[in-house]
């Protein structure tokens, strides 16, 4: 371990300030405006002159709490249900990949990564235009097929690039030792593959609750509408008040269970992250 | 072949099989529909009038200056965001490579804060923070030439794709320099002490050992970041809906099609937009000559 000089710690201890104020202070500065009431949004101060919950209680029991609590529903719903259908299938391909040897596996590498570079609005068109006419225009199943456009192909990577690393030879020896195909994969193998499934899990769904464009395209009502979409539709108690304490309150209450989960996570999703898309 | 290669082959094709026609579903057929719905007259508003009119659209749309400003404006948001991303996330890298174990887990703690939050969130903290009556911009930094506290950033081109730019550097910035420093850990140990015995300099190690190394990983950071670049969406849509000039080519397709239910039209523009991305890949694949998916992690 190298020693520092008291220069480099101060160095150290700026940069990492510096650092800390640039990733912090936009998310601080919407938790700081959630809890402004409304008449003191103008004052153009940083931190709220009289803390209030005015906003949140909007959002969970007051005027909002039509638009926000569904769209909160719609969110999670969708994003688990995506996420799981794409990881169980990803799950089912990144153990082909990684396992077996067939012809195949480059060409089923390079969809995912064909599909990953698929601009959103170029498939949002014509699913609009189909969803209309076949019913799944609004719905949660409308949103739940398009997205995994979107959380497929990260977890086919994801968990190829882990599922790599995997010592297969482990089921074997585990056979050898007298015990069945079944005990040897689920004793040997799962534990080892399980960290990767979860995190792949995680990215795909961050990525689905994400999704702003797909969101606001095929749905119209609060019968499927996510959370990003909602935002962008949320218009005051009444129409001459302004939204911005209560989108603030909705904003904060989206981002901080998934931050949270991040934080939680950190090691997990950077090697994930990295594996996936670096050579690890 | 034999039969134990047949058999694992099939076994391959059952077990990926889903996910690849899920895959090819979920966008083959979509893309495929959109050029087709581009060669005809088609509104929503009349359907009845659908009417095959060859590349009448694409002429429609290239010869409207609006879709060349759209296009101009993606490219230098694409440009400037990936070049200042590149920039930063090398220099974050660095600096969470060279810093002690400690302060390493609270700087990649604090840049996981961005990559966490939803695009739509951090769009409209953005927008709060550089609001001309609420936000706090104006009154911090008027000290800084250019800022006074009546300066109004989302009444001008310049100031608009400023703010929406800031957004999106903030945002992915993170995720580039994990990225570099992932390449970064493999490269630097050996090679980096071997330089350094031999009396190479800092510069010098970075110039010669370090860069060459991680051409690979830098090469796939840009263009993936320069593909999402490209289709950039939600945070226009959240500041500026296009307005001063801001308007980006997702937003026109969306409004397009979406909006104004030009079907015909808005196809031709997400078709549009889509050969750009391809453009992007082929340009990126020719000049670099990286092999993605090699690159990409397979081995």
């Amino acid at each position: 371990m190298r020693t520092l000089t008291t220069r480099m710690k101060v160095w150290w201890a700026v940069i990492t300030v510096v650092v800390m104020v640039w990733a912090l202070l936009p998310v601080v500065s919407i938790i700081a405006t959630s809890f402004k009431l409304p008449s003191q949004l103008n004052l153009g101060t940083f931190w709220p002159k009289t803390w209030t919950t005015t906003n949140y209680e909007q959002i969970f029991a007051g005027s909002a709490k039509d638009l926000f609590l569904p769209a909160l529903r719609n969110s999670i719903g969708i994003s688990l249900i995506a996420t799981f259908v794409a990881v169980v299938l990803a799950t089912l391909a990144a153990y082909a990949i990684a396992r077996l040897d067939f012809r195949g596996k480059r060409l089923i590498l390079t969809t995912a990564l064909g599909v990953s570079i698929f601009p959103v609005i170029s498939i949002v068109t014509p699913l609009f235009n189909l969803w209309r006419s076949i019913g799944l225009y609004d719905t949660w199943l409308g949103l739940i097929i398009p997205y995994l456009s979107l959380t497929l192909p990260i977890s086919i990577w994801t968990l190829a690039a882990f599922f790599r690393q995997i010592p297969w030879e482990l089921e074997q020896a585990a056979q050898v030792d007298g015990a069945t195909p079944w005990q040897a994969f689920r004793k040997a193998i799962v534990p080892l593959a399980a960290p990767g499934v979860f995190t792949t899990a995680l990215i795909a769904f961050f990525i689905a609750w994400n999704d702003f464009v797909y969101g606001i395209s095929l749905t119209s009502t609060s019968a499927a509408r996510p959370v990003p979409a909602a935002l962008a539709f949320f218009t005051g108690a009444s129409q001459f008040e302004e939204p911005t304490g209560a989108i603030s309150a909705a904003a904060v209450v989206v981002t901080v269970p998934v931050v949270i989960l991040v934080l939680l996570f950190q090691r997990q999703i950077v090697s994930g992250l990295t594996q996936g898309a670096v050579k690890g | 072949m034999s039969d134990r290669a047949r058999d694992e082959a099939r076994l391959g094709w059952w077990l990926a099989g889903p996910a690849f026609v899920v895959m090819v579903a979920v966008t083959i057929y979509p893309i495929l529909q959109a050029f087709y719905d581009s060669l005809f007259s088609y509104r929503l508003t009349a359907p009845g009038d659908k009417a095959f009119n060859g590349g009448q659209n694409y002429v429609v749309v290239l010869s409207d200056p609006v879709w060349w400003q759209a296009f101009w404006v993606t490219a230098l948001i694409t440009v400037i965001t990936v070049l200042v991303e590149l920039v930063l996330g090398f220099l974050l890298a660095l600096v969470m490579h060279r810093a002690i174990r400690s302060l390493r887990g609270v700087l990649r703690t604090a840049i996981l804060v961005p990559y966490g939050i939803i695009t739509v969130v951090s769009a409209f903290a953005w927008f709060y923070a550089f609001d001309i009556s609420s936000g706090f911009v104006n009154h911090w930094f008027d000290w800084v030439p250019g800022i006074d506290p009546d300066l109004n950033w989302f009444a001008h081109q310049g100031t608009s794709l400023f703010v929406i730019m800031a957004s999106e550097i903030w945002k992915t910035t993170p995720f580039i320099s994990l990225l570099l420093l992932a390449g970064l850990s493999q490269v630097a140990g050996e090679l980096e002490e071997a330089a350094e015995v031999d009396g190479a300099t800092w510069a010098q190690r970075l110039q010669r050992v370090v860069l060459p190394n991680m051409k690979a990983a830098i090469m796939v950071a840009v263009l993936f970041r320069a593909l999402d670049a490209f289709r950039i969406f939600d945070n226009v849509f959240i500041m500026t809906n296009g307005a001063n000039g801001t308007t980006v080519l997702s937003l026109l397709a969306y409004r397009t099609s979406i909006g104004r239910l030009e079907i015909g039209l808005g196809s031709a523009i997400s078709v549009l937009l889509f050969l750009c991305v391809i453009g992007i890949c082929f340009i990126a694949i020719k000049l670099f000559k990286v092999d993605l998916a090699s690159a990409r992690g397979e081995g």
